[in-house]
C-alpha cells in the first residue's frame, strides 16, 4: 500500500515547540485518514529547526465504497413525498428502489452507493486544511499576502510544502495542493549555509538521505544521541565529565540540524564564583553545557557549545566567539556576586517594604515578620534552636534582592546560603536559607535540619493560610500560587521527618498573625484541613496506596494531627489486606446496614447500652464479652499510638461477629429483645471507631 | 565585502567604514537610507520611519542609522559594553520579501561576517513594545553566541494591524564593530579606521559624553522639569491629534500625524529618565507606560488616516 510523505519547510520554529509540532502534525493528519475511512499501518513525525516532516505509510489507495440505505415514503404515498424521495436518492424512478415491510405498511427503500475516492485526492483535501488550521502556541502573518484579510498564520515564513504518495515500487504522485499561494511539489531544501541547494526528493526513504547528504538530521533523537555522545567524549578525552542536562539538551537539539560538538574553555580565576551562578550563566545565556573534573567531580574552566555548522577553519572562530561571549557573561556574573558579598543580607530587608507581596497581603517585609514569628512557635515543636529558626527565617528571603538571583531566579536560596555563610551566619541558619524553600515537588529532597524544617513549614503554612484568608484557593486546573504543591510539601516535612503538631493550632496562629480579617476565620483552619486530607489522598493515590483509607481516619473527626493519620492509615492498610480484617470490615458494614434499615424503619437510632440481662443467645454473650475487651484493649493501644497493635485487637472481634450474624436473628418477635439487639449491633460500629470508620472504606 | 576598499574604509578596520558598508548594502536592497530623526528616543524603531510607516497598505523600504538614548544603561564609561547612548542600524521593509533572511545574511557577509566560518543562529525571540502597543515575531541572531541582532516580523504597531506585515532589522552596531574588530572595549573600537596619530577611537568620540550623561540622568536631570516636560508633551500631542482632523469631526482625514507623534516620542524619553533618575515607584510605572501608549496609538490611528498612512 502506498505512502505519504509530507514535509513543511519554514524559517526558524522555536526550538520548545518542535516536539508539540510534530505530534499534532502526526495526530491531525491520521486522525483524518481514519475519518475518512483510510486506515493506514504506521506514521511518525519528526522536527528540525526548518522543517516539520511526516510519513505516513500502507494507506490504502481509495477509500472503501460506501452503502448505505434511506428509507424513503410509504407505497402509495403522495407523487411529492415520492418526487422528494427520488430527489435524495438520485434514483431515476421507483422501479429501482426496493420495498420493505414492516408493522407500519410497505416502505420504499432506496440504496445509495457512494464509492470511494481515490486516497490521494481525500489527501488533496484535508492537507491544506490542516496547515490552515494547525495550532500554533503563537503563529504570524508575513509577506505582501499579508495585507489582504485571510492570509495564512504559522509560526514563522512557511516556504515549501512537499507532499508525495505512492508505492515503494513506483515514482510516487505529488499531492496536488495550494495554500496562500503556496504549492505542494516534490522540492525540499538542504542545511542553511552547508548545502542550501534544492533537493528533489520521491518519498520519506530517500528523503531522509538526501536530507542527510545535505547536512540535515531530520530525527531530533539523532541529533540528541549524536550531541550527547560526541560532547561525552570530548568531555572524556580531556579528562572531564559532562555535567548533563536533559532540558538543554532537548533545546540545543531544536537550534541545529547539523550539530557539531566544539569544546572552549575560560580563565580558571571565574571558578571562585559558586558553580552554580557560573552553570546557570553558561547555560541560561549561553547554551551551552559545563563540564566538570572527573576526578574532583568540580566544575571545570571548560564550556561544551554546539554549534550548526561544520566550520572551514575547524571551528577556531566559532569558539573564539563563544569564549568572548562567556568571558563577557561571567565577569558580569563575577562582578553582581562580588557586589552582592558587600551588602549584609539584613541590610537589604528595609527594601522589603516597598514591595508588595500580595495587595490583599501586604508587602514582604510584612511577610517575613509573620514567618519569623511562626518559625520561632513552630521551633520548639519540631526540636529547633527557637533563635536559630528566627534568624534563618530573617534572613531567607533576603537574597530576592541580590543581584546574582535578580540575573538567575532558579539560584534562589543557593545564593542566600552561601551570602549566609559569607557573613559568618550559623551553619544550620545558612542551610536554611536555601531548604526553606524545599521541597519543591515531590522527587524534592525533603529537609532534615530542625532549623530549616521550622522555617520550611512556617514559609508553607504563612502561605497556605494567608491565600486562604482572601479566598484565593486552587480552583481546578489552577493553582497560580503553587498552593498544591505548598501542602503536599508541609504534609511530606512533618511524615518524613515524624513530627507531631497541631496543624489547627498553628494554622489558627497563623491566621491571627495576619491583618486581613477573613469573616470566616473560625471555619478556616478546618477548611484548610481538608485540604490537606485531599492532598494525602492524591499522594498516597500516587504511591498506589488505598486513599480512600485517608477518609476513614478524617471521618472520626478531631484529627489535625498528620503524622498519626499517617500512621494510622498505613496500620489500617495493612490490617485490611488480611483475612480478619476483611472479614471484620464485611461484618462491620452487615451491622451498618441493617441498623440503618432499621433507624429508618423506626425514626429513631439504637444508642446506648445494651442491656446485659436480655442476652438469651451464647453467640450474643460472646460477642458483647468480646467488644468489651476490645474497646479497652484498642484504646490502650492507639493512646500509647501503637495502631498495629490496636489492629490486632481489632481482629479478635471477627469470630464473635461471624458467629453472631451466623446464628442470631436480629429482628426478633419480642421487641426488647430486638432493640438490644440492635443496640448489640451498634456498640460492633463504635467499637470499630476507635480506629477509622469502617464505613467509609470502599470495598 | 568589497575588495577595492581602501583599508581605512573597511569594516573590519573603522566604525564608520562598518556603517557605511551597511548602509551602502541596504541601499542596493533599494531601501531608502535615512538619516537619524532629530529627536531623542530609546530605539531605532521609535523613528517615525518604522513606527509610522509600518502601518498602512503602502510599500515602503528605508535602513538608517539612529543614536539610542537608554539613560538607564549609562555607567560613567566604566563598563565595557553598556552605554547611555549608542546607535542603532535599522531596516524597515514592507512588504517583507520572501527573501529576507537570505538578504540578512549576506548584509552580515558585507561587513566581514564569513557564514563559512561563523556560526550564525535565528533564536526564538518574541518582540513587544509596551510603550508603542507593538508586537511581533521574530529571533534574536546568533553569531557564534553572541546576540547580533533582532529581526521581527511586526504584526501589530500602536495598536493597529500590520497589513501587510513590515520585516524589521536591528544591528546593534558597537556590537557587532567589537567583535568584528576584535576589541573587548568599546571605547577600543577604531572609529576612522586609521592608524598612529590619526587614529579616532569611540572612546575618543564619546567616553566623555558617557561620564557626562551618566551623571545627568542618574544625578542631576532635573526632574521637576521632566515631570512638567511630560505633562506637557502629553497635552500637546493630545492637542495636535484633535487640531489635525480635517473639516473638523468626521475623521476620515488626518494632516498633523507627525508633529504630534513627535510629542509621543518626546513623552517616551521623558520618562526614560524620569525612571533612571528612580524617582518613579513600581505602580507609578506602569501607568506611565500606559499613557505613552495611549498616544501612540492615537497617533497610528491619525497616521492610517494620512496619504503615506494609506488613506484614500
Amino acid at each position: 500500500m502506498p505512502d505519504l510523505l509530507l514535509e513543511l519547510f519554514s524559517e526558524e520554529i522555536p526550538a520548545r515547540m518542535q516536539g508539540k509540532a510534530a505530534d499534532d502534525l502526526r495526530r491531525m493528519v491520521t486522525d483524518k485518514l481514519v475519518a475518512e475511512g483510510l486506515v493506514y499501518e504506521g506514521a511518525k513525525a519528526f522536527a528540525t529547526p526548518r522543517r516539520l516532516a511526516l510519513t505516513v505509510h500502507g494507506i490504502p489507495a481509495r477509500q472503501p465504497d460506501l452503502k448505505t440505505e434511506r428509507r424513503g415514503p410509504k407505497v402509495g404515498a403522495p407523487d411529492a413525498a415520492v418526487q422528494g424521495f427520488l430527489k435524495a436518492t438520485g434514483l431515476k424512478s421507483l422501479d429501482e428502489a426496493k420495498i420493505q415491510r414492516d408493522p407500519k405498511g410497505d416502505f420504499y427503500i432506496g440504496l445509495i452507493e457512494k464509492p470511494g475516492r481515490d486516497a490521494i485526492d481525500v489527501l488533496a483535501e484535508i492537507l491544506p486544511v490542516i496547515v490552515r488550521t494547525f495550532p500554533w502556541p503563537k503563529s504570524m502573518r508575513w509577506g505582501a499576502r499579508s495585507g489582504k484579510p485571510g492570509s495564512l498564520n504559522w509560526v514563522r515564513p512557511l516556504h515549501a510544502i512537499t507532499a508525495t504518495f505512492g508505492l515503494e515500487t513506483e515514482e510516487p504522485d505529488v499531492v496536488k495542493f495550494e495554500v496562500d499561494g503556496i504549492e505542494s511539489g516534490q522540492t525540499t531544501y538542504g542545511h542553511r549555509f552547508l548545502a542550501p541547494a534544492a533537493i528533489s526528493v520521491r518519498r520519506f526513504e530517500d528523503y531522509e538521505a538526501k536530507l542527510l547528504d545535505a547536512k540535515v538530521v531530520l530525527d531530533p533523537e539523532r541529533r540528541k544521541d549524536a550531541i550527547l555522545t560526541d560532547a561525552k567524549q570530548l568531555a572524556f578525552a580531556q579528562g572531564f565529565e559532562l555535567v548533563e542536562d536533559q532540558n538543554l539538551l532537548d533545546e540545543v537539539a531544536g537550534l541545529v540540524e547539523w550539530p557539531v560538538v566544539l569544546m572552549g574553555s575560560f580563565e580558571p580565576e571565574f571558578l571562585a564564583t559558586p558553580a552554580e551562578v557560573i552553570r546557570a550563566t553558561i547555560r541560561n545565556n549561553q547554551k551551552c553545557f559545563v563540564v566538570s573534573d572527573a576526578k574532583t567531580g568540580k566544575l571545570a574552566n571548560k564550556f561544551i557549545l554546539v554549534a550548526n555548522i561544520e566550520a572551514t577553519d575547524g571551528g577556531k572562530t566559532i569558539i573564539a566567539g563563544n569564549e568572548r561571549v562567556i568571558r563577557a557573561r561571567l565577569s558580569d556574573a563575577k562582578f553582581f556576586y562580588e557586589t552582592d558579598l558587600k551588602t549584609k543580607l539584613e541590610d537589604r530587608l528595609p527594601k522589603f517594604e516597598q514591595i508588595v507581596f500580595h495587595e490583599k497581603l501586604g508587602t514582604q517585609a510584612a511577610r517575613i515578620k509573620r514567618i519569623e514569628r511562626l518559625a520561632a512557635e513552630i521551633a520548639p515543636l519540631v526540636g529547633a534552636d527557637v533563635a536559630r529558626a528566627t534568624r534563618a527565617a530573617h534572613l531567607a528571603k533576603a537574597d530576592l534582592l541580590t543581584e546574582v538571583v535578580g540575573e538567575f531566579p532558579e539560584v534562589q536560596g543557593l545564593m542566600g546560603k552561601y551570602y549566609a555563610l559569607a557573613q559568618g551566619e550559623d551553619p544550620s541558619v545558612a542551610a536554611a536559607c536555601e531548604e526553606h524553600y524545599k521541597p519543591q515537588g515531590p522527587a524534592d529532597r525533603v529537609p532534615t535540619d530542625p532549623v530549616s524544617v521550622a522555617v520550611a513549614l512556617a514559609d508553607k503554612i504563612d502561605t497556605l493560610v494567608g491565600f486562604w484568608a482572601i479566598d484565593e484557593k486552587p480552583t481546578g486546573s489552577k493553582d497560580p500560587y503553587a498552593l498544591r504543591r505548598a501542602a503536599l510539601g508541609v504534609i511530606r516535612l512533618i511524615a518524613e521527618n515524624a513530627l507531631r503538631l497541631s496543624l489547627m493550632k498553628v494554622a489558627a496562629s497563623a491566621l491571627a498573625g495576619l491583618w486581613v480579617k477573613p469573616a470566616d476565620a473560625q471555619k478556616l483552619p478546618s477548611d484548610l484541613l481538608t485540604f490537606f486530607a485531599d492532598r494525602l489522598k492524591v499522594q498516597l493515590r500516587e504511591q498506589g496506596a488505598r486513599h480512600d483509607l485517608v477518609d476513614a481516619v478524617f471521618a472520626l473527626g478531631g484529627q489535625d494531627d498528620l503524622l498519626m493519620i499517617v500512621r494510622r492509615v498505613e496500620a489500617l492498610g495493612k490490617f485490611l489486606d488480611t483475612d480478619d480484617g476483611k472479614n471484620l470490615l464485611a461484618g462491620t458494614k452487615r451491622a451498618s446496614n441493617i441498623l440503618s434499615i432499621e433507624e429508618k424503619k423506626d425514626k429513631r437510632s439504637f444508642d446506648g447500652t445494651p442491656d446485659a440481662a436480655l442476652y438469651s443467645l451464647h453467640e450474643e454473650k460472646a460477642l458483647a464479652k468480646a467488644i468489651g475487651e476490645v474497646k479497652t484493649e484498642a484504646s490502650v493501644a492507639v493512646a500509647k499510638e501503637d495502631f498495629a497493635a490496636a489492629m490486632s485487637a481489632m481482629a479478635k472481634l471477627r469470630p464473635p461477629v461471624d458467629a453472631f450474624f451466623d446464628k442470631v436473628r436480629v429482628n426478633d418477635d419480642d421487641t426488647k429483645v430486638r432493640e438490644n439487639r440492635l443496640k448489640l449491633l451498634n456498640e460492633i460500629r463504635s467499637a470499630t471507631r476507635a480506629v477509622a470508620d469502617f464505613s467509609k472504606i470502599q470495598d | 565585502m568589497d575588495a577595492s576598499l581602501p583599508a581605512h574604509m573597511r569594516p573590519e578596520r573603522s566604525f564608520q567604514g562598518f556603517i557605511l558598508a551597511l548602509q551602502r548594502f541596504w541601499a542596493e536592497q533599494g531601501c531608502v537610507i535615512l538619516q537619524p530623526y532629530d529627536m531623542e528616543m530609546g530605539a531605532g524603531t521609535f523613528h517615525p520611519a518604522t513606527t509610522l510607516r509600518a502601518l498602512g497598505p503602502k510599500p515602503w523600504n528605508a535602513a538608517y542609522v539612529q543614536p539610542s538614548r537608554r539613560p538607564k544603561d549609562g555607567r560613567y564609561g566604566e563598563n565595557p559594553n553598556r552605554l547611555q547612548h549608542y546607535y542603532q542600524f535599522q531596516v524597515i521593509m514592507k512588504p517583507s520579501p520572501p527573501n529576507l533572511q537570505e538578504l540578512y545574511l549576506k548584509s552580515l557577509a558585507a561587513i566581514g561576517i564569513d557564514s563559512a566560518v561563523h556560526d550564525i543562529r535565528f533564536v526564538e525571540d518574541d518582540w513587544e513594545s509596551p510603550t508603542l502597543g507593538a508586537w511581533g515575531l521574530g529571533w534574536e541572531c546568533w553569531c557564534d553566541g553572541m546576540e547580533v541582532s533582532q529581526f521581527t516580523y511586526f504584526q501589530q504597531v500602536a495598536g493597529f494591524e500590520c497589513a501587510p506585515v513590515a520585516g524589521e532589522l536591528t544591528y546593534g552596531l558597537e556590537r557587532l564593530a567589537m567583535y568584528v574588530q576584535g576589541v573587548d572595549r568599546v571605547y577600543d573600537l577604531n572609529f576612522n579606521g586609521r592608524e598612529g596619530d590619526a587614529k579616532v577611537t569611540y572612546g575618543d568620540v564619546f567616553l566623555q559624553a558617557e561620564q557626562e550623561y551618566s551623571r545627568h540622568n542618574f544625578e542631576h536631570a532635573d526632574t521637576a522639569m521632566l515631570f512638567e516636560q511630560f505633562k506637557m508633551a502629553e497635552a500637546a500631542c493630545r492637542k495636535y491629534l484633535d487640531a489635525g482632523w480635517r473639516e473638523g469631526g468626521n475623521r476620515k482625514q488626518h494632516l498633523m500625524a507627525l508633529p504630534a507623534y513627535d510629542q509621543c516620542i518626546k513623552a517616551s524619553h521623558v520618562f526614560n529618565l524620569l525612571d533612571a533618575r528612580g524617582v518613579i515607584s513600581v505602580t507609578e510605572r506602569q501607568s506611565y507606560i500606559l499613557r505613552v501608549r495611549e498616544l501612540a496609538k492615537a497617533c497610528g490611528e491619525a497616521w492610517i488616516h494620512t496619504e503615506a498612512g494609506g488613506a484614500a
